[in-house]
């Protein structure tokens, strides 16, 4: 077997997952090449397994499982986020996201209130996405 | 070059051109069923890489949970149908990172590997991993379920509106109340 096919092919692989992530606009989208970053992580450290000489046998794919594992986590609260998103704004690309702290006297449906109150407020309110 | 090689070599041929289509197509649906090529031809890379168990494992909780799930945001987020003019930034500078990135570390480790061969080590069995995991690495393994317990609560906290909800003011409890 020689190693560097695979090596070649998560290093490819991790390209892509970068290029995805800085080019899509969806957050889905978005999640899917992190997905691919994480593919390549993984195939890295199988690959691994094969090719050095460990104290403990089998750590690459062990740490290949443990990286499964965050993955699914990470896709879970991901999606809730980006469903949280397109609940408050009906739009969920991801450089339409204000990043700034909403002002007191911008016109908001809200109450005058602390930040994190105001969001509550503002996702509970009339769902606008449901046009 | 033996048929273990041309295994490789095919298989990460289909990972990598679906990983392009993942990225590059206009299709939000597509791009998850590509993904699905792209995870199962991964599945079969770590097949013959001899990891047994991380494949299988590999198909239940990608191509089995995640995908699906992916699939469900896409859904409910109202993706069109059709092709989409605006899933994308206009990305040199995307292109340049990312190409330079993927490059680089395949440069990187092929200057490390150059054409040498090792022979592959016994079938990571469940067997073998289970004894493993629960010998040796048994302490990571119990912090990864504290770690998905508390990402399911926050998955949840972030999804229901109304559990911050609670102490505050009286208008929307009102204007809302008989829906709950």
């Amino acid at each position: 077997m020689r190693p560097v096919i695979p090596y070649v092919t998560a290093a490819l692989l991790f390209g892509l997952g970068v290029y995805g992530v800085l080019r899509r606009r969806n957050a889905v989208l978005v999640l899917m090449a992190i997905e691919l970053m994480l593919n390549a992580v993984n195939l890295i450290l199988v690959t691994a397994d094969t090719t050095a000489k460990a104290l403990l046998p089998h750590g690459g794919q062990v740490f290949a499982l443990f990286v499964i594992v965050l993955a699914a986590a990470e896709v879970g609260v991901g999606l809730a986020i980006v469903l949280q998103l397109y609940r408050m704004r009906a739009s969920i690309a991801v450089d339409e996201v204000p990043l700034t702290e909403r002002r007191a006297d911008e016109p908001v449906p809200a109450v005058a209130g602390a930040i994190g109150e105001t969001t509550v407020t503002a996702v509970a309110g009339p769902p606008e996405g449901e046009r | 070059m033996t048929g273990v090689d041309a295994l490789l070599l095919a298989l990460g041929a289909v990972a990598v051109g679906a990983g392009v289509l993942v990225v590059a197509t206009r299709h939000l649906v597509r791009a998850g069923l590509y993904l699905v090529v792209c995870l199962v031809a991964l599945a079969g890379m770590y097949l013959v890489l001899t990891a047994e168990l991380v494949t299988w494992v590999q198909v239940l909780i990608y191509v089995g949970a995640v995908v699906v799930l992916l699939l469900f945001a896409v859904m409910l987020t109202r993706a069109p149908i059709g092709a989409s003019d605006d899933l994308d930034r206009p990305g040199w500078p995307a292109a340049l990172i990312g190409g330079g990135v993927g490059l680089g570390l395949a440069a990187l480790l092929v200057d490390a590997y150059r054409w040498t061969r090792v022979e592959l080590p016994r079938a990571g069995t469940a067997e073998r991993i289970g004894e493993q995991v629960f010998g040796a690495w048994v302490l990571p393994f119990e912090l990864l379920s504290v770690l998905l317990l508390a990402a399911l609560v926050g998955a949840v906290v972030l999804s229901r509106p109304d559990i911050g909800q609670r102490p505050a003011t009286d208008t929307s409890k009102g204007a809302r109340g008989p829906l709950r």
